[in-house]
C-alpha cells in the first residue's frame, strides 16, 4: 500500500541548508537541496555511483509549486483508480470533457449528473490540477477531465450525459 | 604630492588590478586569493614598486578583513549546527587534527625553527579553507552528494577548532614563561568556552538586540558588535578573529541572514585587502628559496587530507568514489593558514614562515582546484570500477549496502 515504507532522510548541510532525500522503490535517490536563501535544487542521482548526483536543476518558487501540484494531483489520481480494486462493484472512471459537450463552460450543477446517472463526480483534473470535491458552482472548461465513481451503468450514463446532454 | 592624495591613488590602483585578476580568477574557475596573494608579493617588500603612503592603512584594513572574514564564517553556522556536527563527526574532526597538523610541525622542526614556529605550521596545514571549498562544491554541482555533508563537518570541526586553536597560539607566540604561558591559555579557553555556551543557549538575545531591518543601522550594529567584541577579545589574548567568529555563531535567524547580506560587500572589500597585504609584508625575494618546501608541504597534505577526508565520508557510510571525491576536494588551504602564519610572524616568529604559507597556500588552492574535478572524469571512475571488481582490493569500503 503507498505511504507506507517511505521514508523522507533530512541531512543538515551545515552553512548552506539542508537536504531531504528520497529512496524510491526501484532504488534510485532523489534529493531536494532548501539552500538558506530560499533556492532549491532537484537532485537525480547517479545509477552507478549512489552517492553522487548525476544532475541537478534550479528551481525557483514557482516551478516548485507547480512541479508539486503535477505531482500531488498525479498521486490523487492514483489513488482514486486504486479505489475500484477494493470495492466490489463500484469503478472510477477519468472521462475527457467532449469538446462539442454542451455543458462546456457550464457549471457542473447544470449536469445534474448524480440525480440522472446516479454516480457520482469527485473531482475534476484541469491544467494537470485536481479541483477536489468540486461544487455545483464550479464551471466545466475545454480541456477538462472528469472523474467520476459509480456503477458500470451510471458511469456509461456520465460519458453519455457529458457528450450528448439528457436524452 | 599630500600624504592623502598619494593613498588614493596607491589603493585605487591597486583596487582597480584586484578588480582584473578577480575576473581572470573567475575566468579559469579558480579562487582569486593565490592571484591577490601574488599581486601584494609583485609590490612592496622586495617588489617592483614599493607602496608607502598606504601601507598603515592597508595594515588596519587588512585587520578589518580579517574580523569580516571570520564574523561571516560564523554567521554561515548556526549554533545547532556546530553542535550536531560535534556529535556525529567528532572522530574524523580528529583523525583530520592529526593527520594534517604534524606533517606542518615536522617541517619546521626539520627547518630549525623551533616549537613555536611548529605549533603555527602545523595550523597552516591543518585547516582547510571553507571558503575556497565551500565555493567549489557549488561550481562542481556536489550540493546534492551524499559525502558533501561529511565535507562540510570537517570543514565546520576545522573552524570551530580554530576558535580554541587561535587563542592558545596568540599565547605562546608572545613568548611567555610556561606557567604564564599556562593560565593565558587558560584564561583564553575559559572565555572562548563561555561565549560558545551564551551562542548556544542564549543566542536569541543577542539577535534580539538588533531589528532584522532596514539595513543601515543593521550593519553600522552588528559591524560594531563585531569590532567591539573583536577587540576586547585580543585584550584578554583571545584573538580578535576569534571574538568576531563567535559573534557571528551568537547570532542566528533573520538578523544572521539580513547581516551576512549587508556585511558580504565588506568582508568582500576588506578581506581582498588582508590578502593583499599580506602579499606586501612578504619578502618576495624569500618566496623562491621556500617554494622547495612549500611544494613537499603541500604533496604530503594533500595526501594527509585524501587519507582523512576520505575517512570522514567513510565512517558516513560513502562508497569509493565519494571518499575520493570527499578527499581530494579538502586539499584547497585558504584563509585560516594566511590568519594563522600572519598571527605567528607578526609575533615576531620566524619571518620566513610567511613566504612558506603563501606559496603553500598558493599550491595547494592550484593543485586542489584541479584535484578535485579528477573524481568526475570517466577514466578516473572507471578506473576506480574496476579496482571495486576485483576482490580483496584495499580501498573498496562496503559499508553502504
Amino acid at each position: 500500500m503507498s505511504g507506507v515504507g517511505i521514508r523522507i532522510e533530512k541531512v543538515d548541510l551545515p552553512g548552506i541548508g539542508f537536504r531531504h532525500d528520497l529512496v524510491t522503490e526501484g532504488g534510485r535517490r532523489i534529493s531536494v537541496v532548501s539552500h538558506r536563501d530560499g533556492e532549491r535544487d532537484l537532485g537525480v542521482f547517479d545509477d552507478d555511483d549512489p552517492d553522487a548526483c548525476r544532475d541537478s536543476i534550479p528551481l525557483n518558487d514557482d516551478e516548485a509549486a507547480a512541479l508539486a501540484d503535477v505531482l500531488g494531483a498525479s498521486v490523487m489520481m492514483s489513488r482514486l483508480t486504486s479505489l475500484s480494486d477494493e470495492t466490489a462493484g463500484l469503478y472510477t472512471e477519468q472521462i475527457a470533457l467532449p469538446t462539442d459537450s454542451p455543458y462546456l463552460n457550464h457549471p457542473l450543477g447544470a449536469t445534474k449528473a448524480r440525480t440522472r446517472t446516479h454516480a457520482s463526480i469527485v473531482a475534476i483534473v484541469r491544467d494537470g490540477q485536481v479541483i477536489p470535491s468540486p461544487t455545483p458552482a464550479d464551471v466545466l472548461r475545454a480541456g477538462d477531465v472528469i472523474v467520476a465513481v459509480g456503477t458500470r451503468e451510471g458511469l456509461d450514463g456520465v460519458s453519455n450525459l457529458l457528450a450528448h446532454g439528457p436524452d | 604630492m599630500h600624504e592623502t592624495t598619494l593613498l588614493l591613488i596607491e589603493v585605487g590602483a591597486l583596487l582597480f588590478a584586484m578588480s582584473l585578476l578577480g575576473r581572470v580568477a573567475i575566468r579559469f574557475g579558480i579562487s582569486p586569493i593565490p592571484l591577490y596573494l601574488l599581486l601584494g608579493l609583485a609590490f612592496g617588500q622586495g617588489g617592483i614598486v614599493p607602496l608607502e603612503a598606504s601601507e598603515e592603512f592597508l595594515a588596519t584594513a587588512s585587520e578589518i578583513g580579517i574580523i569580516l572574514l571570520l564574523a561571516l564564517l560564523g554567521l554561515e553556522y548556526t549554533a545547532q549546527e556546530l553542535f550536531s556536527s560535534l556529535m556525529t563527526s567528532r572522530r574524523a574532526g580528529i583523525v583530520d587534527a592529526i593527520l594534517n597538523a604534524l606533517p606542518g610541525a615536522a617541517l619546521a622542526l626539520l627547518l630549525g625553527w623551533g616549537p613555536v614556529a611548529a605549533v603555527a605550521l602545523a595550523g597552516v596545514t591543518w585547516v582547510s579553507s571553507s571558503g575556497v571549498i565551500a565555493k567549489l562544491l557549488r561550481d562542481l554541482g556536489r550540493l546534492s552528494n551524499r559525502e558533501t555533508p561529511a565535507v562540510l563537518a570537517v570543514l565546520v570541526m576545522e573552524d570551530l577548532a580554530m576558535a580554541f586553536y587561535l587563542p592558545v597560539l596568540s599565547a605562546i607566540v608572545v613568548g611567555v614563561s610556561l606557567a604564564q604561558g599556562a593560565v593565558a591559555v587558560a584564561v583564553a579557553v575559559g572565555v572562548v568556552a563561555l561565549i560558545l555556551w551564551v551562542a548556544l543557549r542564549h543566542g536569541h538575545v543577542i539577535s534580539r538586540l538588533f531589528p532584522a531591518d532596514p539595513a543601515e543601522p543593521l550593519l553600522l550594529g552588528v559591524l560594531g558588535l563585531v569590532m567591539l567584541v573583536a577587540g576586547l577579545a585580543q585584550e584578554v589574548s583571545v584573538s580578535a578573529a576569534v571574538g568576531a567568529f563567535l559573534v557571528g555563531i551568537a547570532l542566528s535567524g533573520r538578523v544572521a541572514a539580513n547581516a551576512s547580506a549587508v556585511l558580504t560587500p565588506l568582508r568582500d572589500l576588506f578581506a581582498a585587502t588582508f590578502f593583499v597585504f599580506f602579499g606586501l609584508t612578504t619578502d618576495s625575494a624569500a618566496l623562491l628559496s621556500m617554494l622547495l618546501p612549500a611544494s613537499l608541504l603541500a604533496v604530503v597534505t594533500i595526501l594527509t587530507k585524501l587519507v582523512s577526508g576520505a575517512y570522514a565520508a567513510r565512517t558516513a557510510g560513502i562508497g569509493t568514489l565519494g571518499q575520493w571525491r570527499a578527499g581530494l576536494v579538502l586539499a584547497p588551504r585558504g584563509e585560516f593558514s594566511i590568519v594563522i602564519a600572519g598571527l605567528a610572524v607578526g609575533a615576531g616568529v620566524e619571518p620566513a614562515l610567511a613566504p612558506l604559507a603563501t606559496a603553500y597556500v598558493l599550491i595547494t588552492i592550484l593543485a586542489g582546484t584541479f584535484l578535485s574535478r579528477l573524481p568526475d572524469a570517466a577514466w578516473f571512475r572507471s578506473a576506480v570500477r574496476r579496482r571495486r571488481a576485483t576482490p580483496g582490493q584495499p580501498g573498496l569500503s562496503g559499508a553502504r549496502p
